[in-house]
């Protein structure tokens, strides 16, 4: 076995890691200052978290963007799935091409083209149809899936390309629908990988400002686009506290998530 | 003997599982480009849409108008020039950094202890999972004049007066690094771990240094990692709109942010497509690269397991 240098392993992954989370630990110190500045360490306070409680327009945001998420989550998975079992058990057929250029464009494509495509699309349908009137909910959520079918699509495409085939061609032998089958053999086996898309997707969707800046109308601010408005200008200390928060929950879950995956592949 | 021609040009019921997911794709990504395609051929006008239509019917005559308004600008006019070069610039220098910081860190994790390996692949997907744009917002605290960096590189009399980084392209470089190093690092990862060890063992038995087995083993071997890496930092980096907005300049020329400028500040809608169609021709190569690094990834798995 050839063991890699270990003082470059380590310089480097040193200062890898220092540059991926030295910004986040200095924003969530920072949170907890007396003083809005990031200059100098003025005292330890709370006062930003209690300002963010107060804060009606953040929390009705929030309370939007998680409704979109949740609403998100749930279509991508459901499309997303459908579309990697597709990739991962259907072969090759026509049109195969542009099926996976579709699927992966939104894995790389700058967010302002789907963003600017679909707000146009949407006007052109409103002008024709009258419908749908003015940006909202809906078009947000649809331009959302779209941006989250791709990463589902890609996520449950490796796990079914990685499962068993002999378990589903048993099932088939046995009599069973290809519909049964899905339902009762495939499905169950990737259930965790159901679980782990679905909060990518809700995680993407709570995240996206671009999209949600194209397809969204007045009076449906989502918290990224609410967050933005405040920071482009410069620093909001109330936002250091909101990004602790998340950043910490959202740490939580997924050390967690892999901790117990982590478990059960090692049983 | 007559059914199973007729069966032929029926679609069958495995096929009509295609369908669904085909139809969203093509109704929310395909037709909304062609769209774009469109209006970029129309010019501005006043009223709802702020667009000329591309056909109209009027006096018994169906008239076409294609106008080009918008590419003439967009090849003449130095603004825009500028901009797709700089565009270019920035996404290529961005995917280097990522590539020189992402490389080490991609192959030493591959190459650790498999417990290790999990924990520090954790930590490279976890920025992942949190918010890009609080992250990148972080960032505006270190850079500022008054901000972090500065005000210890002051006290510890290293530097006498303040850097300037904030707002200038120095600072978005260093958002766009630190935003999509991940992107980097995780195909690169998949691809390293894979490595068949015993080819390193050969190429030292052979008497090769460790650096030489590191350029024609590992290197060779790894670059369709490389590849799609590189891909996914270089494709969405010459779009990217967040990242110069909050730590750029106003000089900071980036095509997303152009187009974003022309589409709500200007309201020229025309011109905006315009620049969105020049985006995603430039693109086009890239984008081809990465979906033939993809088709390749997953039929390679299949084969695999």
């Amino acid at each position: 076995m050839i063991e890699p240098n270990r003082y470059w392993r380590t310089l480097a992954l040193a200062l890898g890691f220092a540059f991926l989370y030295v910004p986040i630990a200095c924003l969530m110190v920072f949170s907890f200052n007396d003083s809005a500045m990031m200059t100098s360490w003025s005292g330890f306070s709370v006062k930003w978290y209690r300002e963010l409680f107060n804060d009606q327009a953040l929390l009705d945001a929030a309370g939007l963007s998680l409704r979109i998420a949740a609403l998100t989550a749930t279509a991508a998975v459901a499309l997303g799935t459908w579309a990697g079992y597709v990739l991962a058990r259907m072969g090759r057929f026509r049109g195969f091409g542009l099926y996976i250029g579709m699927l992966s464009a939104p894995l790389v494509m700058p967010e302002v083209v789907l963003g600017i495509s679909l707000l146009l699309m949407f006007v052109e349908m409103g002008n024709l149809f009258g419908w749908p009137r003015g940006n909202g909910v809906f078009t947000i959520w649809v331009g959302h899936v779209t941006l989250c079918v791709a990463y589902v699509a890609v996520v449950i495409q490796s796990r079914i390309r990685g499962l068993d085939r002999s378990l589903e061609e048993a099932a088939l032998d046995l009599g069973a629908t290809p519909l049964r089958v899905f339902f009762s053999i495939t499905l169950p086996l990737i259930a965790p990988a159901l679980l782990a898309a679905w909060l990518l997707a809700f995680t993407l969707s709570l995240d996206d400002v671009v999209i949600a800046s194209f397809l969204s109308g007045p009076g449906y601010t989502t918290l990224p686009l609410e967050v933005f408005s405040r920071v482009r200008l410069g620093l909001k200390p109330e936002i250091n506290a909101l990004a602790t928060l998340f950043i910490l929950i959202v740490g939580v879950c997924v050390i967690v998530a892999n901790r117990v995956q982590w478990r059960r592949e090692s049983k | 003997m007559k059914k199973p021609s007729l069966g032929r040009w029926l679609p069958k019921p495995r096929h009509l599982a295609i369908v669904p997911p085909f139809v969203w794709l093509a109704l929310f990504l395909l037709l909304p480009f062609l769209l774009v395609l469109k209006i970029s051929f129309a010019d501005l006008q006043f009223g709802i849409p702020p667009y000329t239509p591309l056909a109209q019917v009027r006096d018994e005559t169906l008239s076409l108008s294609l106008h080009l308004r918008s590419y003439a600008l967009l090849f003449t006019d130095s603004l825009y020039i500028a901009t797709y070069l700089n565009s270019v610039k920035m996404a290529a220098i961005t995917t280097v950094c990522c590539a020189l910081m992402g490389y080490p860190m991609a192959y030493y994790i591959a190459r650790s202890r498999p417990g290790v390996r999990n924990v520090l692949l954790l930590a490279v997907i976890l920025p992942f999972w949190t918010s890009l744009l609080l992250r990148v917002y972080a960032w505006v605290g270190i850079l500022r004049n008054d901000g972090l960096l500065n005000s210890v590189l002051l006290s510890l009399g290293i530097i006498d007066a303040p850097l300037e980084i904030y707002r200038t392209d120095l600072a978005v470089y260093i958002g766009l690094v630190y935003a999509y190093l991940p992107f980097f690092i995780l195909p690169l990862y998949a691809n390293l771990v894979k490595l068949d060890l015993r080819l390193l063992e050969a190429a030292y038995d052979l008497g090769a240094r460790p650096w030489q087995a590191f350029l024609r083993v590992t290197l060779p071997l790894s670059l369709p990692g490389v590849i799609a890496g590189a891909m996914l930092v270089f494709i969405p980096t010459v779009g990217e709109y967040v990242i110069p907005e909050m730590l750029g300049g106003a000089d900071t020329l980036m095509m997303g942010r152009v187009m974003w400028t022309e589409f709500f500040n200007n309201t020229d809608w025309p011109m905006a497509a315009a620049v969105t169609c020049a985006m995603v021709t430039l693109l086009l190569v890239p984008l081809v690269l990465f979906q033939y690094s993809q088709v390749r990834q997953m039929e390679m798995r299949g084969r695999n397991d």
